[in-house]
């Protein structure tokens, strides 16, 4: 899941982001204006996120500061969890009568499981004056069309690849359907190099796989409906298992991928791209703040090139379609309003976005017009991509209630191991014990 | 013994405050009440603190536990979805359960099967007087101390394809033997069980040693002088008086093969395709990434009575002799 991904990514990237850090806490971003919580009230917001290593650690400290100052009667606990204890954290916070104001929310479905509790406060009115600004990011943290979450960057999945690798194989432009894809393939391992890296040891990094062949088959109502409905029925799913299978025989991947880590050292498939040992991965933009870590060159950054998810012959999806999502905070009804919705707000202004962006290494902004700080061309590219998309598809593990979507994440890997059918995976989420 | 000690104490206590009592003083009353109550007091706070740690730590959640396994419980929102016993349904069919539990007891099996007589050979030939010998316990010893976890990350490096470990065996000439050691479905949890079994083996082989250091050697020097050969000496005597310390081996082995989780999360998530997959992973996947809470607790709960089945098994009939008088009454 989403929430798995990003304590990684900041740890491999604290080397790199010592220098910057810093800094960071002597700058503050210049802030929203002070509206309705100028009240003479004190309030105490206690504030859950997953920024508990440098970069983000920093950063967050710094905006929790810089909006006190503007809001000297709000008070801001910044309160870093590592990602993964938020699985095992929420649902009892969320029972308690003391949860934290303000906590990590990944949207989706998992939001929509959270929003059980009754303890997720309806943002819907308070932001409804400036969450435009956001644009079509904003509906992944919505449920029942009401806003329980808001976030504050955004992840886009694709292909990264080599650039110097694709060039000693002879590839002048990246594949733009899976045909060229394995043409491409045939092209690298003649050159004597992996194609694919794929962290199957992680095992939500296979899935990326299916749900693209799946996006790129499945019409966008289709999609919707049975993300919707949670049921995986419809042909086109079924068809995402019978392309994937004719990918997969001709053995894109690593020996041995079952047993890779996405991220972890450089035996992971991350670490096997930025070592030129694999030409590609289907990875999210966090990509570009794992590798460095990774990488024995220093270049590794200007070597890498992004290109979206090839077209599948015969597709109803909308070509330009990608799989997203990204992260956000949720407030809880107890926390005093308008003072958490105007924090979040705060988070969403461009100065903080630009921030989070340059310093944090978040991926996307939430807010579009940060994106002019976004300097790597590869990551350009994915920005792009992702701005012209005709619609998002979230990440199934997170559209889908949790327990479907954890189902389905583990019915694929189970596939890529080679067991299972079409039908374990279809069936994975309707069935969403799968025990 | 230890019974009849105290009963005699306890007699001759009675004794004491008796005489006074029958003399009809009332006087007497006093030392008795106040010894009564510096028992009271002595007892309440040497044992208190524990007892609520347990019952608070150990005997509540077991409770809350059971009870959650009767719902449908996602975490979040009321406890309201009474299923009976379907969760129990649920974990006792399901095949994938079924093979978390093989594999921990193809883990047990194995540890006592082949960790056993590699640690009761190691403690015999470290029990020698050695050229190196602390230096060697020193060796064996070391990776106990180690944390599982950092054992997990650092056997997950050197496993890896084209790896220090197949590097080694490529270069004694053993090419032929390297595998996917962690992405075969066939190799995988006996890869584990070489990992547990490096971790684990310095423990047992201290262990075996303490019980080494009270089987007094006359008996050895004994045997010798009657003619034993080195052999017959360590058969007839030695692995005889090491049979307690073996037994709680055993025991601790076998308790810690089904609680296996932290090595396993770490090196393959149970995986590839459940072919590690133990009791505990697969109740972290199904209980808590899958916020089926109920279902969790459920597994807890039958991993709890599995163990404590086996516990008081093993304590009745292959403990019996160690705990004698301790834990058992009527003993042989």
């Amino acid at each position: 899941m989403r929430g798995s991904r990003r304590p990684v990514i900041v740890a491999v990237a604290v080397a790199t982001a010592v220098a910057i850090a810093a800094c960071s806490s002597s700058s503050s971003t210049s802030g929203t204006s002070s509206s309705s919580s100028s009240s003479s009230v004190k309030v105490t917001l206690t504030w859950w996120n997953n920024g508990n290593t440098q970069p983000l650690l920093g950063v967050w400290q710094s905006v929790a500061a810089a909006f006190h100052a503007t809001h000297p009667n709000v008070t801001i606990t910044v309160v870093p969890i590592q990602s993964d204890l938020f699985t095992t954290k929420m649902p009892i916070a969320l029972k308690s009568d003391n949860p934290p104001d303000i906590f990590q929310q990944w949207g989706g479905g998992q939001e929509a499981t959270q929003y059980t509790s009754g303890k997720l406060a309806n943002l819907s009115s308070l932001s409804s004056g400036w969450i435009s600004e956001l644009g079509p990011a904003a509906a992944g943290w919505q449920v029942n069309g009401a806003q329980y979450g808001i976030p504050y960057d955004q992840h886009v999945v694709g292909f990264w690849y080599r650039k110097d690798l694709f060039a000693k194989a002879g590839i002048t432009t990246p594949p733009a359907t899976i045909a060229q894809l394995e043409s491409d393939d045939a092209k690298l391992k003649a050159a004597g190099f992996t194609p694919i890296a794929l962290g199957g040891g992680s095992r939500w990094p296979d899935a990326f796989f299916w749900e693209y062949f799946a996006v790129r088959l499945c019409s966008e109502s289709v999609l919707q409906s049975s993300i919707k409905a949670v049921n995986m029925t419809a042909p086109c799913f079924s068809q995402a298992t019978t392309d994937l299978t004719a990918f997969m025989g001709t053995n894109p991947f690593q020996g041995g991928f079952n047993a890779t880590q996405a991220q972890t050292g450089a035996g992971s498939s991350a670490g096997l791209l930025a070592n030129g040992k694999a030409a590609m991965e289907l990875q999210g933009d966090w990509e570009t703040s794992v590798v460095p870590a990774l990488a024995s060159s220093t270049t590794i950054l200007s070597d890498l090139g992004w290109f979206p998810f090839p077209q599948v012959p015969g597709g109803a999806g909308n070509p330009t379609a990608v799989l997203s999502g990204g992260d956000g905070f949720s407030c809880t009804t107890g926390a005093s309003e308008p003072a958490c919705d105007e924090f979040l707000q705060y988070i969403d202004s461009t100065g903080v976005q630009e921030e989070l962006v340059s310093k944090a290494n978040v991926g996307l902004p939430a807010n579009s017009a940060a994106e002019a700080v976004l300097t790597n061309p590869a990551l350009q590219a994915a920005a792009k991509a992702h701005a012209g998309a005709a619609y998002d598809a979230e990440y199934f593990d997170i559209a889908f209630p949790t327990t479907a979507g954890q189902a389905l994440d583990n019915a694929l890997a189970d596939f890529f191991a080679g067991k299972g059918s079409n039908s374990t995976i279809i069936n994975s989420v309707s069935s969403s014990s799968g025990h | 013994m230890a019974r009849t000690q105290s009963a005699r104490a306890a007699a001759a206590g009675r004794d004491i405050v008796s005489r006074p009592a029958a003399a009809g003083v009332p006087k007497s009353r006093a030392p008795r009440s106040r010894r009564r109550l510096r028992k009271a007091v002595e007892l309440t706070v040497l044992i208190g603190p524990p007892v609520v740690l347990f019952v608070g730590f150990v005997i509540v959640p077991m409770i809350f536990a059971a009870w959650y396994s009767l719902y449908n419980w996602s975490g979040f929102g009321p406890l309201n979805d009474f299923i009976g016993g379907r969760n129990y349904t649920g974990v006792l069919s399901g095949p994938v359960f079924h093979q978390a539990l093989e594999h921990n007891v193809i883990i047990a099996v194995l540890s006592v099967v082949i960790q056993l007589p590699i640690s009761i050979g190691l403690a015999l030939l470290l029990n020698r007087r050695v050229r190196g010998r602390t230096f060697l316990r020193l060796a064996v010893f070391a990776p106990f101390v180690l944390s599982e976890a950092t054992t997990a990350v650092m056997w997950y490096e050197l496993l890896q394809p084209g790896g220090p470990v197949d590097a080694v065996l490529k270069g004694v000439g053993l090419g032929g033997l390297v595998h996917y050691w962690l992405a075969s479905t066939s190799l995988v949890l006996y890869t584990v069980f070489v990992v547990a079994t490096w971790k684990y083996i310095g423990f047992g082989i201290v262990l075996l040693l303490a019980g080494l250091q009270g089987i007094p050697p006359e008996l050895r020097e004994a045997a010798a002088i009657d003619g034993a050969t080195p052999w017959q000496a360590t058969r007839a005597i030695t692995l005889p008086l090491l049979a307690p310390t073996i037994r709680i081996w055993i025991f601790l082995s076998v308790i810690g093969s089904l609680q296996l989780f932290d090595l396993v999360w770490i090196m393959t998530l149970g995986g590839p395709a459940n072919a590690s997959t133990t009791m505990l992973t697969y109740q972290y996947i199904n209980g808590v990434q899958r916020t089926q809470f109920g279902y969790g607790a459920t597994v807890s709960v039958v991993l709890f009575a599995i163990s404590l089945v086996f516990a008081l098994a093993y304590q009745r009939y292959a403990l019996r002799r160690d705990t004698a008088g301790a834990l058992t009454r009527a003993v042989m």
